[in-house]
């Protein structure tokens, strides 16, 4: 493994609180050393990177990605998802279970972090809570557990009988694994392809109600509150509405594990942006009102939002090429998370740059308590990504490292280049030779750090 | 909450919503909100003067032009009338419907689009079960495309010669129309607001002429935010109060295709709602009623007032040969024209 050096850049690692000129050894996967610019001593053959004038940062942690594999490669593969997130910053990605066949198998789930998924970013199953996510029998958690699942969801097929879901947040409970939802009581949205409104009134659309979201929410809220001895965590995936973000500041208060993410297209789009039916604003959970996008950007500035995760949810152009009712939900999301984040939260809403960091590295992996993730201090992973923070420039889909294109944010404006994304100490983005792929091809490691 | 956030609320300045790329060609009526008012007044004018013109001088206007008509869902007046507009104008017509052609084999819409322009189709006339369908179409194939019913959403040229059939009623004899040329006006649309594309087009069009709609039905039927898609509209929930107050009635068939297991008791919906010639009378004796059709005798109308005196649910059929040959000829001629006319 080789040795490499990040030289002359601004570190800012949330987690371990610095926010200082600092330079950054990183040898055999790990942390080694940070010391004041200057002083670190270079071993021989030590490769150097260069980043005066650059931000250093901890490698991003997207929570929710589909990556498509296995069985939708024309979609998307595990080597081009992760070459996007790579693209983006990101060098964690805990990938969705509706694949196919669906990942609720630990065979599946070991598939997935396979060296020969030539991954250029580290990937963390989420395996599904149920059988086939048919929300009937539960899957064996301990053995998925062991062969690195992260957490469990039946994600798009969200899990609406009571005395299912109770079980699922119990048994996850006693192996240690999340359980995330996807909050959507599919009784309510039968047909629907936005957001219930004047805006898919006037489009003659049928809409799906934001109670759909938060009552769900409130139900899991609930039963996790009956399980309060279990210390079962639930993780509300995607949030979307005012009410649901609301239900989760209050099960917060009462100290019930409890914790969400939003992704960007929710603290930025709403059911307007939908236009005149742009497949590439149609996605599940669907964009809001401008009353719940303003709940998200308030839920994001006042700490409550836990995480931002991308919800990356690649489809093949022909898909989205036809009507508005029949497209695929779902946008890509991995190569804007950090340039929109910065545009927005950081620039516009003056969050500190380190909180929003913070929200996309250190604050997701410890959710899914992804050990030596999302910080840069001694003896973690050598996942750092480097970037420009006063680079603004436009995204370009036809550019994507992913195999898809389907972004509502071609041609906007981001601020913040990655020069140089750096998964387990190898390089696997450098901006100044983005056609190369390069990937990381140590066997996946265990959860503990050594 | 901690202060900032709630300082921030009131800084929020986010993302604008862009501007739409629609419609890419000037030809397009994909939407009435495609039309200014100056552009209705104009097609209305030229509608008159298209139906006074020598028939055989007409049939030169779009001599062996070709139009495709493309119908995913059965049609008896809309498609018959386009047909008949497009060859009175001398153009070549083609019909391709979803059962007897390659759709049936899954050819999407835009390969059809595809196929039908390098067949040589100048502009596509869409009937789409779909909303937004012929957005869809517009987008990939560029052509100049008719909207002729896209799903719940629109239906223009219904709309068109809704207000054809209105102005020829209550404002005879004026031309050219304007923003103030319905005031004083109320019309109520009445029944399945929810699935209906001639609603929608109508409460978007008719208010910009300075007409009131009023829409009226079951709670199931028109949501509360109905009211919201526009300015000039009002709900009435009260279908004889509703019929008090208006100078046009226009009845809707319950779109049984469309309920989506919703249930609804037809008895009840006649009894609230069904326009009889005794509500007529007593309600507004000189007003209007219209139908887009298909009309359901007995349920929302009686047959005694769709064959009344106060019908116009026949000639509205007539108008609509009459508006589509303007809408046609606007289709071909207008990127010629350079403008959106």
């Amino acid at each position: 493994m080789t040795v490499l050096a990040i030289r002359g850049g601004h570190l800012i690692d949330p987690s371990a609180g610095v926010d200082a000129p600092r330079d950054i050894l990183l040898k055999d996967g790990r942390v080694a050393e940070i010391a004041s610019p200057g002083k670190l001593k270079l071993p021989e053959g030590a490769e150097v990177l260069d980043a005066t004038g650059l931000m250093v940062a901890p490698g991003l942690v997207d929570i929710h990605v589909h990556l498509r594999e296995p069985g939708q490669g024309y979609k998307e593969t595990i080597a081009t998802g992760t070459a996007a997130a790579a693209a983006g910053g990101f060098t964690s990605v805990a990938a969705m279970p509706n694949t196919t066949p669906v990942n609720d198998t630990p065979e599946i789930t070991r598939w997935m972090q396979s060296p020969e998924r030539h991954a250029s970013a580290r990937v963390f199953p989420i395996a599904a809570a149920t059988r086939a996510s048919k929300g009937e029998v539960l899957n064996d958690y301990a053995a998925l557990k062991s062969a690195g699942a992260v957490a469990v969801t039946d994600d798009g097929h969200p899990i609406l009988k009571d005395s299912v879901m109770r079980e699922v947040l119990a048994a996850a409970a006693r192996v240690g694994l999340s359980v995330i939802q996807h909050a959507e009581d599919t009784r309510m949205t039968q047909g629907a392809s936005m957001n219930l409104g004047p805006v898919s009134f006037r489009l003659g659309l049928r809409g799906m109600p934001p109670e759909a979201e938060s009552n769900l929410v409130e139900r899991d809220i609930r039963l996790i509150t009956e399980l309060r001895e279990s210390r079962a965590h639930l993780h509300v995936a995607h949030t979307s509405t005012a009410a649901a973000l609301a239900a989760v500041r209050q099960a917060r208060r009462s100290g019930l594990r409890v914790t969400c993410e939003v992704a960007p297209h929710h603290f930025l789009l709403t059911e307007e942006h939908v236009g005149l039916y742009n497949t590439n604003a149609k996605m599940n959970p669907p964009l809001r009102s401008a009353a719940d996008r303003d709940a998200m950007i308030e839920g994001i500035l006042d700490g409550v939002v836990d995480a931002i995760a991308t919800d990356h949810a690649p489809h093949a152009t022909h898909e989205k090429e036809v009507e508005f009712e029949h497209a695929p939900n779902g946008i890509t999301g991995l190569e804007t998370a950090l340039g929109l984040s910065l545009r927005w939260l950081h620039r516009e809403w003056k969050m500190p740059l380190g909180r929003v960091l913070s929200l996309l590295s250190a604050q997701p992996a410890a959710l899914l308590n992804l050990k030596g993730r999302g910080t840069l201090a001694v003896g973690s992973f050598a996942d750092v990504v480097v970037f420009d923070p006063k680079a603004e420039w436009t995204y370009r889909a036809t550019e994507s490292k992913s195999k898809a294109k389907n972004t509502p944010f071609d041609g906007w404006t981001m601020l913040g280049k990655v020069r140089w994304t750096v998964s387990e100490g190898r390089v696997v983005y450098n901006a100044a030779q983005s056609e190369e792929r390069v990937w990381i091809d140590a066997p996946p490691v265990g959860r503990e750090l050594i | 909450m901690n202060p900032a956030a709630t300082s921030v609320r009131r800084q929020l300045n986010p993302p604008p919503v862009p501007a739409s790329p629609f419609p890419y060609n000037p030809g397009s009526l994909l939407s009435v909100m495609d039309l200014s008012v100056e552009s209705v007044s104009r097609l209305l004018a030229r509608t008159t003067a298209l139906e006074n013109e020598d028939p055989l001088v007409r049939d030169r206007i779009l001599a062996k032009r070709r139009i495709a008509l493309l119908f995913y869902e059965s049609s008896t007046r809309t498609r018959t009338s386009f047909e008949l507009a497009a060859k009175s104008l001398g153009a070549d017509t083609t019909l391709v419907s979803s059962l007897s052609s390659s759709i049936e084999k899954g050819e999407s819409l835009k390969d059809t689009g595809l196929t039908l322009r390098a067949l040589g189709a100048e502009a596509i006339i869409l009937r789409h079960s779909s909303s937004g369908a012929a957005w869809l179409l517009e987008a990939e194939t560029r052509l100049p495309v008719i909207n002729a019913g896209d799903g719940m959403h629109e239906h223009p040229t219904q709309a068109l010669l809704d207000l054809r059939t209105i102005l020829a009623h209550l404002r005879p004899g004026t031309a050219p129309v304007n923003a103030e040329t319905l005031a004083g006006v109320t019309v109520s649309i009445v029944g399945d607001i929810l699935h209906s594309r001639v609603a929608r087009s109508n409460m978007l069009l008719l208010p910009r002429l300075g007409a009131r709609v009023l829409l009226c039905g079951p709670k199931e039927l028109l949501p509360e935010l109905a009211a919201q898609a526009g300015p000039g509209i009002a709900i009435e929930r009260d279908f004889e109060a509703a019929v008090r107050q208006s100078q046009a009635i226009m009845m809707l068939r319950i779109q049984a295709e469309r309920l989506a297991g919703l249930q609804l008791d037809l008895e009840e919906y006649k009894t609230s709602y069904q326009l009889t010639g005794q509500r007529l009378a007593a309600l507004a004796p000189t007003a209007i009623v219209m139908h887009p059709g298909p009309i359901i005798r007995g349920l929302e109308i009686t047959a005694g007032v769709a064959d009344g005196v106060q019908s116009t649910i026949l000639e509205q059929i007539t108008n609509g040969v009459a508006i589509r040959m303007a809408v046609v000829e606007r289709a071909l001629l207008a990127a010629r024209q350079g403008g959106r006319a």
